[in-house]
């Protein structure tokens, strides 16, 4: 295979993906305080979209359900709300992946700003839900974080994976 | 026909939606209703716990390291100023002994339980808590060192809050001036009792339910008043800051200012609950003893 064929991908390896995963939840889990943590883009709900919409064979709701369950602890939260948002979330990406596939960065980070926003809309209620009150304007801020980082990431994870060398 | 995928896939994303999505509102239902899924909490709490220790580590790391390059007039200053202090508090511990017996012997004449036990643990903050819509902190004691939910939490100047939830090496401290939380207190100055609300904002208490003829000024104590057998009795609670009258409302707006320094220090004590009130006595009439004889079959 010569580098002239970009356009055919080479499958990603399981574990690359896995690790990709677990890179994004150690970024979560730093110890993010005030503003920061508002501004914080979910890294983990952004690494999901990015494999759903790349690869939707070889992750789904599950493991986004999953994922959901280890950021709800993490985050001391109601057992089950960010793992109904990232399932959520998922399905709308599963939905649109193909369509998101023909877009360029910027057109797909409009596309994941939706889902983003989705998926704190649903967070968001299910706090209203079991009687939290509304805490302004700035908790939005991670859907906009999140999509200037969409373009960022579409750019860094190929470099990662043309790096690796290719299998005899 | 029916049209039939030439790869098979398992079940529809929507019945794969329908599936996870049910599931994960159950999960939110039981566990606000009732409590029950602390074993699974638990459990991959424990598997993240070493995960959440190396995240948290670069700032553990960069805060030993400024605690390493201190200046020497720093440590002195700090030297002479601690010795100052020591002397004061000795001074005030020779007194304090003094009142202590004499008030052990009051209690004593007055047949009432001890304040509080003088157990305590302590604590630091590990981290804060990451969800913004509640005011909770983590800190590094869990129930391996015998941390019970519902113990209360002061720092050196008030109350802090209450131990919520108890993992083996961590356990979340909800502050009192989370949405929802409810401290009993009482006014220094003369004794009222009433109630602090959290409003799941920072540094901000509210009185509920205090008439708007209630004596209560600007600058009053509050302290806690341990009617609720959850929070030792006498730890600073509250300023009052505000009292707003609007005779339009049947009650005072009073807003305080918490006590305690929760985003200044990261050390903690976390006090044993009292001990639990005695069950009232069941009527001797009404649960008559079995008879030894019978009992045995």
């Amino acid at each position: 295979m010569t580098a002239s064929a970009p356009v055919l991908k080479r499958p990603v390896s399981g574990p690359f993906i896995a690790m990709s995963l677990f890179a994004a939840v150690m970024m979560n889990l730093l110890p993010w305080q005030g503003i920061a943590l508002l501004a914080r883009p979910d890294f983990v709900l952004l690494l999901l979209l990015y494999w759903v919409i790349h690869q939707p064979l070889r992750i789904g709701m599950a493991a986004a359900w999953g994922l959901g369950i280890v950021m709800d602890v993490a985050d001391g939260a109601l057992l089950g709300q960010y793992a109904l948002s990232y399932t959520a979330t998922v399905f709308l990406a599963l939905v649109l992946h193909r369509r998101i596939q023909a877009f360029g960065l910027w057109q797909q980070a409009l596309h994941v700003s939706v889902l983003l926003l989705a998926s704190q809309l649903l967070t968001l209620l299910a706090h209203l839900a079991s009687g939290a009150s509304f805490i302004g304007w700035s908790y939005f801020l991670a859907t906009l974080s999140g999509t200037l980082l969409w373009p960022a990431l579409g750019l860094l994870i190929p470099l990662a994976l043309k790096h690796k060398p290719l299998p005899e | 026909m029916d049209h039939q995928p030439f790869f098979k896939r398992g079940p529809s994303l929507v019945a794969r939606l329908a599936f996870f999505g049910l599931l994960s509102i159950m999960l939110m239902a039981v566990d606000a209703r009732f409590n029950q899924l602390e074993l699974l909490r638990q459990s991959v709490g424990l598997v993240l716990y070493p995960l959440q220790q190396i995240a948290n580590s670069p700032l553990a790391l960069s805060r030993r390291a400024g605690e390493f390059f201190v200046t020497q007039h720093q440590l002195a200053s700090e030297n002479t100023r601690l010795r100052q202090q020591l002397l004061a508090t000795a001074v005030e511990a020779q007194r304090n002994h003094s009142l202590q017996a004499e008030n052990a012997y009051l209690r004593r004449l007055l047949a009432s339980r001890e304040k509080f036990a003088e157990r305590a643990t302590a604590a630091e903050i590990m981290s804060d808590g990451r969800d913004p819509f509640s005011r909770r902190i983590i800190v590094d004691k869990g129930s391996s060192d015998h941390i019970l939910p519902g113990q209360a939490v002061i720092d050196d100047s008030g109350l802090v809050g209450q131990v919520t939830r108890v993992q083996v090496l961590s356990s979340e401290i909800t502050l009192i001036t989370d949405k929802g939380q409810a401290v009993p207190v009482e006014v220094v100055r003369n004794g009222l009792h009433a109630i602090a609300f959290g409003h799941g904002q920072d540094n901000l208490l509210e009185l509920a339910f205090m008439a708007t003829n209630m004596d209560i000024r600007k600058g009053d104590e509050l302290v806690t008043s341990g009617m609720d057998g959850t929070y030792p009795r006498g730890v600073p609670v509250a300023v009052v800051t505000e009292v707003e009258r609007n005779a339009g409302y049947p009650f005072a707006r009073i807003t305080c200012t918490p006590s305690a320094g929760v985003d200044r220090y990261r050390n903690l004590l976390i006090v044993s609950a009292p001990a639990p009130r005695p069950e009232p006595a069941p009527k001797p009439e009404h649960t008559p003893k079995p008879a030894p004889g019978k009992k045995k079959k």
